[in-house]
């Protein structure tokens, strides 16, 4: 910006700098008003939507009285932060989150990546696309259709696979409510929903193998096995670290919606998690400062998480994602 | 199909693929399958088989409780009108955006793409959102299920970088033969966008006949609520007395809850089975791009 005025000033030495510096300004604007009202409806969501809620997580500091306002609620420094450390409701939420996020790692992540493998393996091309077709449906479904499809299916009243179940094994599961079915319902759920739906992005990568590296391979004698290991593998392995490194980002980001509709009062020990329970303190009993001040810890500790899952692609020597 | 090379192990290995894929894709699908028989059985049938795929008895009883009164119509209808309004109010404000966003010469870009970029690493929370949209006056009304997701960073990034990537010498002849800015995104930039334009449509439109939470959260008249609300009071509430039965025959059994319950599923499952074709096209589309250039 000033180099271009000094040269500018140097070619049209009679022309004084600052009124030349506020006209470039100006006609910069004027010769781009309509780009700036394109922008202006974009511009406002983001402010008001995005960043009047930045400024408004203070009242994580404040004790928040709607009648009130922002600007006549007490500040009361870290009060509702203390108040929850100390709250053993906060080791149980943190317990909660941190297990299914394990579980989901575990047991949901590389259930793509296998599937994906499973399908590169199929050499029958209309019965390839025929499982695509079908794995992928869920995906658009939503949650409340699988929760509400799960409570049918299992329900302790003349649900199919309860009472399944209870032929095969003599005992009737109470699934919706046991605090010990919770966790796996909802890795289970997760995965009939988005395991076909997450191949898409391996399969794309393993699609653009050079086929030439495979012939290779059958010259060299190598078995089906030794291919999938020695040349499949390798070719989806930066995507699998990319795909990990951003789980790792938002590990704390269990699925909100799916969490709360599968909760209920027989098996909130094991089903809260940081998002319901906020939903729960602040929407429903109207605490709005103490749950805003939970909400604000979980993002500085997603913060940390997603800067510090780069800084560790980065030292792997992966390109980094930001 | 097989190779000689294969030893007895690799034929095993194919037969057991085909088999677990197989078993995968009936374990999607049947799920759905066994909801649409269940809805049209009656209750013997329903308590007196285990699972199954063809109704021996058939019987509309569920669809006609569930549309004997206004609670279903009324629901899908709100869907329809947000999924409409809104994924527009997405497309307007996202495509606009993204466009002054994609001239690199525009001054303030940068500043605005980094508070862009910034709020997807942080956000004020469920609580301060509420307040905001509270604060607007926007409780119970659709604009509350609306404007505050009217555009995912994300996308817009993406749009962006489409929309750089354009050639640009169309633009730059529209604009010597004296098009303003509005006519060269509406004449040039946008027809060329259609296939893109079509897959973030569908990803938005898809999210909003989706969305149950804003709406739990937004609206609390329970005469505005779209379809996944009314659908969730339902089945896992067993709030099932939706149906009106005074204008019915006076022989009409109450179909039993578990029927009443797969019907509705269906009702709320069947537009996006509809759409599907589209759907799978669009969006594997739609994510490569995302995941490449995002």
């Amino acid at each position: 910006m000033e180099t271009t005025a000094q040269a500018s000033d140097k070619r049209n030495p009679q022309r004084p700098l600052p009124v030349r510096q506020k006209r470039s300004w100006t006609t910069r604007i004027k010769k781009d008003r309509w780009l700036y009202v394109l922008l202006l409806p974009g511009l406002l969501y983001f402010l008001v939507f995005k960043y009047l809620p930045m400024w408004g997580v203070l009242i994580a500091f404040q004790n928040f009285q709607p009648f009130l306002g922002f600007w006549e609620s007490s500040w009361v420094g870290l009060d509702h932060f203390r108040n929850f450390f100390g709250n053993p409701d906060f080791v149980r939420l943190l317990r909660n989150t941190f297990i299914l996020a394990v579980y989901d790692l575990v047991f949901f992540f590389p259930a793509p990546i296998i599937v994906a493998l499973l399908l590169n393996e199929i050499r029958v091309g209309i019965f390839k696309r025929f499982v695509q077709t079908m794995v992928y449906v869920p995906h658009f479904i939503s949650m409340v259709i699988v929760a509400s499809m799960t409570y049918v299916f299992l329900t302790t009243q003349g649900g199919v696979l309860h009472d399944l179940i209870q032929q095969l094994t003599g005992r009737s599961f109470n699934f919706l409510a046991d605090p010990d079915w919770f966790r796996p319902l909802i890795i289970l759920q997760i995965m009939w929903k988005e395991t076909g739906w997450g191949t898409i992005i391996f399969l794309a990568a393993l699609a653009s193998v050079d086929v030439e590296q495979y012939e290779a391979a059958v010259v060299d004698g190598a078995s089906r096995f030794q291919r999938l290991w020695h040349v499949t593998l390798p070719a989806i392995s930066g995507v699998i670290s990319i795909l990990l490194i951003l789980r790792l980002g938002n590990f704390l980001d269990n699925g909100f919606e799916q969490i709360f509709l599968m909760t209920n009062s027989l098996n909130r020990t094991v089903a809260d998690v940081f998002d319901t329970y906020v939903y729960f303190v602040g929407i429903t009993q109207g605490a709005f400062s103490y749950s805003t001040a939970i909400g604000l810890f979980k993002s500085l500790v997603g913060i940390v998480l997603i800067f510090g899952s780069n800084y560790l692609a980065k030292r792997m020597g992966k390109e980094g994602l930001y | 199909m097989h190779s000689r090379h294969d030893t007895l192990g690799e034929r095993v290995f194919d037969v057991a693929n085909y088999l677990f894929l197989t078993i995968f894709a009936c374990v999607t699908v049947l799920p759905f399958v066994y909801i649409v028989a269940g809805s049209f059985t009656t209750e013997a049938e329903l308590a007196a088989r285990d699972f199954f795929i063809i109704p021996k008895d058939y019987s509309i009883a569920a669809y006609q409780y569930i549309f004997s009164s206004s609670t279903i119509f009324r629901s899908i209808g709100v869907s329809i009108f947000i999924t409409v309004v809104g994924t527009i109010t997405n497309l307007a404000f996202t495509l606009t955006m993204a466009y002054s966003l994609s001239r690199k010469d525009l001054m303030g870009r940068n500043t605005i793409m980094n508070l862009v970029i910034f709020s997807m690493l942080f956000s004020g929370g469920m609580i301060p959102t509420y307040l905001v949209v509270k604060e607007l006056g926007m409780i119970d009304s659709y604009a509350a299920v609306i404007l505050p997701g009217a555009i995912s960073a994300f996308n817009l990034i993406v749009i962006k970088n489409f929309f750089q990537n354009l050639p640009p010498g169309l633009e730059e002849s529209a604009r010597i033969d004296g098009c303003t800015e509005l006519g060269v995104l509406w004449r040039i930039v946008l027809p060329l966008s259609k296939p893109i334009i079509a897959t973030f449509g569908l990803f938005y439109a898809v999210g909003h006949w989706n969305n149950f939470f804003s709406a739990l959260l937004y609206l609390n008249d329970h005469l505005k609520w779209p379809l996944q609300v009314v659908l969730r009071e339902m089945v896992m509430l067993s709030q099932l007395a939706v149906g009106d039965m005074s204008n019915m025959d006076p022989n009409f059994v109450r179909p039993p809850d578990q029927a009443v319950k797969m019907a509705v599923i269906v009702v709320g499952t069947v537009p996006i089975l509809m759409l599907y074709p589209f759907l799978q096209k669009h969006f594997a589309k739609g994510m490569l791009l995302g995941s490449i250039k995002g």
